[in-house]
């Protein structure tokens, strides 16, 4: 019997005043990875800043689940405390704030609001650099300012290594591919790949299926005007390939 | 704090035998109201001043009277009436004091729990009636105490170190000389009257060739009553020798003297050092900026021979008001002004702080490193002056001046002042100004950052290459204080 890691359930939200999602329900067991596609436009982006929280995009109806606690009151940082982590399209530059010393206080943070004890800065930078060296991330990259000067690779790399470091139970990756050539991608994937696990779940939204072929997911869902229109498992995505969204828009309107 | 424990902890071992002190014969040590020759005549007799002393003091009272405040900074406040404020030991009506701490500032009174300060040293910060800083913080900075473990090691270097009022007891000469050498008795208004009626403050002489030994801290002296308010600074570095002096205190203190006018003059001659770091945390006022200190300050230091160097670090986060601009003269060939400052303005609160770099010599070079937030309805200026002058041939100077806004309410300008009578010299300036984005706190959110964590994060991030630049017991304590000074700005 698999266990309901996310459950989104009739997702109403508008971004000032405009609705963009428009009953999206889904839902993550743990363990499965799952695949979000569509056109530009549909949502894929509102979908993963409602999930995370983000001030400005307002739920108007329905739920978001997190292992059975409703989430939507919750602010961000709270949200990443039991466990969800986004990993940005554009991840963030922050000049002047160290890599090493921002993931630092997260982790720590994240503890503190967990109860925890906070870690040591040795037993701390042993971790940060077994996490960093399978992503290619050298010691000169730590120290320097978040996402800084970081090529679109780097920045990537970024993501997965905090998401490495944060051990959440539920990531979201926002359009994860976009900026990345082949070889960026597939050291991503593999990162991305060494975090799954039977607890674990991920909601993969992109645009593309060439992401999927390093990503394997267990289902595949199209996104279009606010709301999810196909499932399936990943020969969809495979079959939106050639076909494109419009057909499936097209059936929308018909 | 950390700096106190320690001192605490050294004078517990030293025995506690100054307990009581000299709170005897100080209680009724003051002068009436307002500012007239017989004022300026009381306090150099207080202090047993030589005549030529007090000849200084009065003459410097005498161009006062004709000289006018200087009305082109960037702040307002209400006309000061320079009659209505005491010049000696203001006596505290006990009426006006906080009777305990439930009376002060919640505000205030979060920030020292922030900071962790014991309690009873928050009472004696925030003024309250029977904690008087005489009567316990003095106990513990007790010259003779504190000074024995110091001074020792000091004297052992040759360096002098001790208020200004021993200095012109014992070393007359060397006051003579440099007192007022840098900033003249007509510099201006406030230096002028900082010149008649100042209290006290501190005096070091580096002799040749010396490395002090340590980091001379305000901390470490005497500080007699009152040295707060019409503070006098003077250090010398002779050849060769290097110091570096640490000022002010990251704890917000409250005082019942509205005006601070302070002098800092630094002398540093061939192939000396001065490093001279501020941090000021006086009582910005509550919320609409009621109470706070102004604080009119006038700094400088004289590269007077070759290969010299001065550097000023300030972390300037209180006062209602600061009107401050610590300066160099680089009068020596080759030599070397520095000036790294984080200005942070909250609530009310209003600065206009910069630099002055004056090439005078050849090969000079100087730095300006300015680093404004402002948040809350504040308004900050930088204002800074280069000046190349006509024998300063192959003078650089490089400025970089950022401002951080905070919200919609809050304004930074920049008014640089650049000459050139040189066309040799090189004179770069780079400035940028920058609001906190929407996009970063979330992404600091999400990663489990909580937003004023966050906030205190990015700033300190802004602030970086100025708060690497101060000594390693202030730096961490600046980091903290650079969040506690923005609380309550986002959200």
């Amino acid at each position: 019997m698999s266990t309901p890691l996310l459950e989104i359930n009739d997702l109403h939200a508008r971004v000032e005043d405009k609705p963009i999602l428009k009953g999206l329900s889904l839902t993550v067991n743990e363990g499965e990875v799952h695949a979000i596609m569509g056109p530009n436009g549909a949502g894929k982006s509102t979908l993963s800043y409602v999930i995370a929280g983000r001030e400005g995009y307002e739920i108007t109806g329905g739920s978001i689940k997190f292992r059975g606690q409703e989430i939507t009151e919750m602010n961000p940082e709270e949200r990443a405390a039991i466990g969800l982590f986004l990993a940005f399209q554009y991840p963030i530059e922050i000049p002047g704030v160290g890599t090493a010393t921002f993931l630092r206080t997260a982790v720590n943070e994240q503890r503190k609001a967990r109860g925890e004890d906070e870690l040591d800065a040795i037993g701390f930078l042993k971790a940060m650099r077994a996490a960093a060296k399978p992503l290619n991330i050298t010691d000169e990259m730590l120290k320097r300012a978040v996402n800084v000067g970081f090529s679109g690779g780097e920045k990537k790399r970024n993501e997965v290594l905090q998401m490495t470091m944060l051990a959440p139970s539920m990531c979201v990756l926002d359009e994860t591919d976009s900026g990345l050539d082949i070889d960026a991608l597939r050291v991503v994937a593999d990162g991305v790949n060494a975090l799954r696990g039977p607890d674990k779940g991920f909601l993969v939204i992109t645009h593309y299926q060439r992401l999927l072929d390093y990503i394997v997911p267990d289902f595949v869902h199209v996104l279009a005007d606010g709301k999810i229109v196909k499932s399936g498992d990943k020969s969809l995505a495979l079959e939106l390939e050639k076909t494109g969204y419009v057909d499936i828009q097209q059936g929308l309107t018909a | 704090m950390v700096a106190v424990d320690k001192t605490k902890e050294q004078v517990a071992a030293l025995g506690e035998k100054y307990e009581h002190g000299w709170a005897s014969d100080i209680e009724s040590d003051y002068a009436p109201k307002g500012l007239n020759e017989d004022i300026v005549r009381y306090i150099s007799a207080k202090k047993n001043e030589p005549s030529w002393m007090l000849d200084w003091r009065l003459d410097a009272y005498s161009r006062w009277l004709s000289m006018d405040e200087p009305n082109w900074a960037r702040v307002e406040h209400p006309k000061i009436d320079y009659q209505d404020a005491y010049y000696y030991a203001q006596p505290k009506s006990m009426a006006e004091k906080p009777k305990s701490l439930e009376d002060v500032d919640p505000e205030l009174l979060r920030t020292y729990e922030k900071l962790g300060i014991p309690l009873e040293e928050q009472k004696i910060l925030a003024g309250v009636e029977g904690y008087e800083r005489k009567v316990a913080v003095d106990a513990v900075f007790d010259s003779v105490s504190v000074g024995t473990t110091f001074k020792k090691e000091l004297a052992e270097a040759g360096v002098i170190f001790c208020s200004i009022s021993e200095a012109i007891q014992d070393y007359p000469d060397l006051v003579k000389k440099y007192l007022g050498s840098v900033v003249p008795v007509t510099d201006n208004f406030h230096a002028t009257l900082n010149s008649a009626v100042f209290s006290d403050g501190s005096f070091v002489y580096v002799p040749e060739g010396v490395r002090c030994p340590m980091e001379l801290s305000t901390y470490f002296r005497i500080n007699a009553e009152n040295t707060g308010q019409f503070e006098r600074t003077l250090i010398i570095a002779d050849k060769g020798s290097y110091v570096s002096y640490l000022e002010g205190c990251t704890a917000p203190m409250r005082d019942e003297n509205q005006l601070h006018a302070a002098v800092v003059e630094l002398i540093a001659l061939d192939d000396a050092e001065i490093k001279y770091s501020t941090v000021q945390n006086w009582y910005p006022g509550d919320a609409d900026g009621k109470g706070g200190i102004y604080n009119f300050v006038t700094k400088r230091g004289l590269c007077a021979g070759r290969n010299s160097k001065i550097s000023w670090t300030q972390v300037e986060t209180g006062s209602a008001i600061t009107w401050k601009y610590p300066s160099c003269v680089l009068r020596g060939d080759n030599s070397v002004g520095e000036f790294y400052s984080i200005a942070i303005t909250n609530n009310r609160q209003q600065a206009d702080t910069g630099t002055k770099m004056m090439h005078l010599g050849k090969n000079t070079r100087s730095r300006i490193i300015s680093k404004g937030i402002s948040a809350g309805r504040s308004d900050q200026t930088y204002r800074g002056l280069v000046s190349m002058h006509p024998n300063a041939s192959g003078a650089r100077n490089y400025t970089q001046c950022d401002s951080l806004l905070i919200g919609k309410t809050c304004g930074a300008h920049t008014v640089p002042y650049i000459e050139s009578r040189n066309p040799d010299a090189q004179i770069e300036h780079e400035a940028t100004t920058s609001t906190i984005s929407e996009d970063q706190l979330f992404y600091c959110r999400q990663r489990g950052i909580p937003e004023e964590e966050a906030v205190t994060l990015i700033v300190n991030g802004f602030c970086r290459e100025v708060l690497q630049q101060l000594p390693m017991e202030f730096a961490v304590e600046a980091q903290k204080l650079v969040g506690i000074s923005l609380e309550g700005s986002v959200g």
